[in-house]
């Protein structure tokens, strides 16, 4: 019986594909598994936003939304209504056609990398070999329409954004890349569906997740602080610096073209998200023996919102950086730190298993991890700070 | 001589052509990227599934960017002034065209269909993996090596001298 | 026509393309992605004669292509960042006012 809800999905869309000719079965297969991606994700953006303005709400002691049906629950519907009616203002002097791709680019890219992200057993859009690589790669294309959106707009508060958007972006890809790596290494494989089953199976009632391995949990938490970076989350948000920047690269856009940022942007932190669940918390599998009986993609989602909770009180606990802090911290610490945590990956690797890679890997990490926030903060005491504009 | 092939050609040629003859210069680079995405796909639909993802990251993912970003820090004139009768320009294309006919003559005479392999090969990420760790791992530290000392390099070159600019 | 003779005029299109550019362009920027261009035409002829070899198990092109990629990853930082010296040097990236060694 647990067999059979787990399975519910794929044996429906087995059913569905029943009936379609030979020859179309591949694309028709396609064609499904995009549809429920699409629907399924959209669902959870939604879910998600009002979750964040509930939550942050809360966090700031007031109510949230809660005009919109029952507790403010259609409060999504009412925003995407409003911006489809609102109008579409294209400033007079920018670039047309790039004005409209960068939009319509950056929600095909971010919808594009679920197709990798295994949200359930035997539940994926497409096993290839090179999965973690093509999540990346695919990835790597938001900063190009980042770039498009800034530059088009012919705005000067929009092309700094963008520049500021970018510079942030591709300092913590590195780290945020190098930090997947070790799960990468353990696993032997590129493949996403590879890297999860090797994350199955049980010791006692605990799994065996790369999170529980020192190696595992600080590259965990490099991967989620290069993914709040990524997507431009608070505390990193200062491409939407609004007391600096009015909003970004994206002020000169409006109506469904702004949503359709804002849709990317959420859709972006979930694909890292799910994609940290992947790689370090066993993607689907349930986190003790004795739940296994409740269905995959019941964790995988489960997982999923729990980490965007975890942003959410981030966003509502955190001021925001400085230009300098930020990139500080990404190339003195991140980077070293997720390099270290590579070689203790290794280490781990040839050590004997026991007490004793745990201890030598435990200690590698936090004293590294000492040293260089020791780093970060030295002379700091003794420098004249100057104001080079202000004075 | 597929469609998807015919398709991803074109594509290709419509990127580089338009990246190496726009008068602007961003939208020259965009232009490359979409060449660059259509020789990608071709990587892919050669069996050469890593290489092309890689190419992907590469190309799309930093040197448009670092293009990018270099136009923007030159602040060179975006647009360049057409001149039609320029000599050299002319020039250049005549050499480009004609290197293209004895390219394209040398190609279609010299090769027979015999002594094509037939089946797609499999290479998997593993069995790249496998050969870039044992068979050619000296050139995989030399690049490595490169690579570090092009990162140096180029930080060194770019930084601001004291006293230079302003 | 067979298919590896189609790839390679494709490929000979691309680098004849790369040329023209990186001969007729005066923005210093645009003639590097000239030449990065013939490197990737490069680049598709080593795939396409790795796929069409008898003997394709042994990686060599796709190695090739690894090795070149980085190389041109490489190359196109460092020009870059030595388009960006000259420039702070003569304020400007055009080819044909950069002249001081021209004698």
């Amino acid at each position: 019986m647990p067999e059979m809800i787990d399975q519910i999905f794929v044996r429906l869309m087995h059913w569905i594909i029943g009936y379609v000719p030979t020859s179309l079965q591949p694309l028709c297969s396609a064609i499904l598994s995009a549809v429920a991606i699409l629907v399924v994700f959209a669902t959870i953006f939604a879910i998600i936003t009002v979750l964040e303005r509930k939550g942050l709400g809360r966090m700031q002691n007031r109510y949230g939304p809660n005009r919109a049906g029952p507790w403010g629950l259609l409060q999504p519907a009412a925003d995407g209504i409003k911006s489809l009616t609102k109008e579409d203002i294209v400033p007079h002097s920018s670039d047309q056609l790039v004005h409209l791709m960068a939009p319509i680019l950056i929600v095909i890219t971010s919808f594009l990398v679920y197709a990798v992200v295994p949200v359930g057993k035997n539940m994926v859009m497409a096993d290839l070999n090179a999965g973690v690589l093509f999540f990346f790669a695919v990835g790597s294309m938001v900063e190009l329409s980042v770039f498009m959106a800034g530059w088009s707009s012919r705005s000067k508060y929009s092309l700094l954004g963008a520049m500021r958007a970018i510079a942030q972006m591709i300092s913590y890809e590195i780290p945020l890349v190098l930090s997947g790596v070790v799960a990468i290494m353990a696993a032997g494989s590129l493949s996403t569906v590879t890297i999860v089953n090797m994350q199955a199976g049980y010791t006692g009632i605990w799994p065996h997740w790369y999170l529980f391995t020192p190696w595992g949990i600080t590259g965990y938490i490099l991967f989620m602080i290069g993914a709040t970076a990524e997507s431009n989350r608070c505390p990193f948000d200062m491409p939407e610096g609004e007391s600096e920047i009015i909003a970004g690269y994206f002020i000169e856009y409006s109506g469904f073209k702004f949503a359709l940022f804002f849709v990317a942007e959420y859709l972006g932190m979930l694909a890292t998200s799910a994609m940290a669940i992947t790689l370090f918390l066993g993607g689907w599998a349930a986190p003790f023996s004795f739940l296994t009986w409740i269905p995959s993609w019941f964790w995988f989602f489960a997982k999923l919102l729990l980490m965007m909770m975890v942003f959410i009180w981030i966003r509502g606990t955190l001021p925001r950086l400085r230009m300098d802090q930020l990139m500080n911290f990404g190339w003195k610490f991140m980077l070293p730190l997720s390099l270290i945590n590579l070689f203790a990956a290794g280490l781990w690797h040839f050590l004997p298993s026991g007490p004793t890679r745990w201890s030598v890997d435990s200690l590698l990490l936090l004293l590294s991890c000492f040293l260089l926030s020791r780093g970060l903060r030295r002379n700091k005491w003794f420098q004249e700070r100057t104001y080079r504009f202000a004075s | 001589m597929t469609i998807s092939f015919l398709l991803l050609a074109a594509i290709t040629i419509t990127g580089t052509a338009a990246a190496m003859s726009l008068k602007n210069a961003v939208h020259c680079i965009l232009a490359l990227t979409l060449g660059m995405v259509g020789l990608a796909a071709l990587y892919l639909q050669l069996g050469a599934e890593f290489v092309g993802l890689t190419q992907i990251l590469v190309y799309v993912g930093a040197v448009a960017i670092l293009a990018v970003f270099a136009i923007m820090m030159t602040r060179s004139r975006t647009s360049e002034t057409a001149a039609g009768s320029d000599p050299s320009r002319f020039s250049g294309l005549v050499t480009a065209l004609l290197l293209f006919t004895v390219l394209a003559v040398a190609i279609c005479t010299g090769i027979s269909s015999q002594t094509l392999g037939g089946t797609p090969p499999e290479a998997t990420v593993h069995a790249v993996g496998v050969a870039l760790m044992q068979r050619f791992i000296l050139p995989l530290e030399i690049i490595g090596v490169l690579l570090t000392a092009a990162l140096i390099g180029a930080g060194m070159l770019a930084i601001e001298e004291k006293g230079e600019g302003r | 026509m067979n298919p590896l003779s189609a790839y390679l005029l494709l490929s000979a299109m691309l680098f004849s393309l790369g040329l023209a550019g990186a001969l007729t362009r005066r923005n210093a920027i645009l003639v590097l992605i000239g030449i990065e261009l013939m490197l990737n035409s490069a680049n598709l002829n080593f795939i396409a004669f790795w796929r069409y070899s008898p003997h394709p198990e042994a990686l060599t092109g796709v190695m090739f292509v690894i090795f070149s990629i980085g190389i041109a990853a490489a190359e196109a930082a460092v020009g870059l960042s030595i388009i960006v010296a000259v420039y702070r040097h003569f304020r400007t990236t055009d080819l044909d006012k950069i002249n001081y060694l021209k004698g």
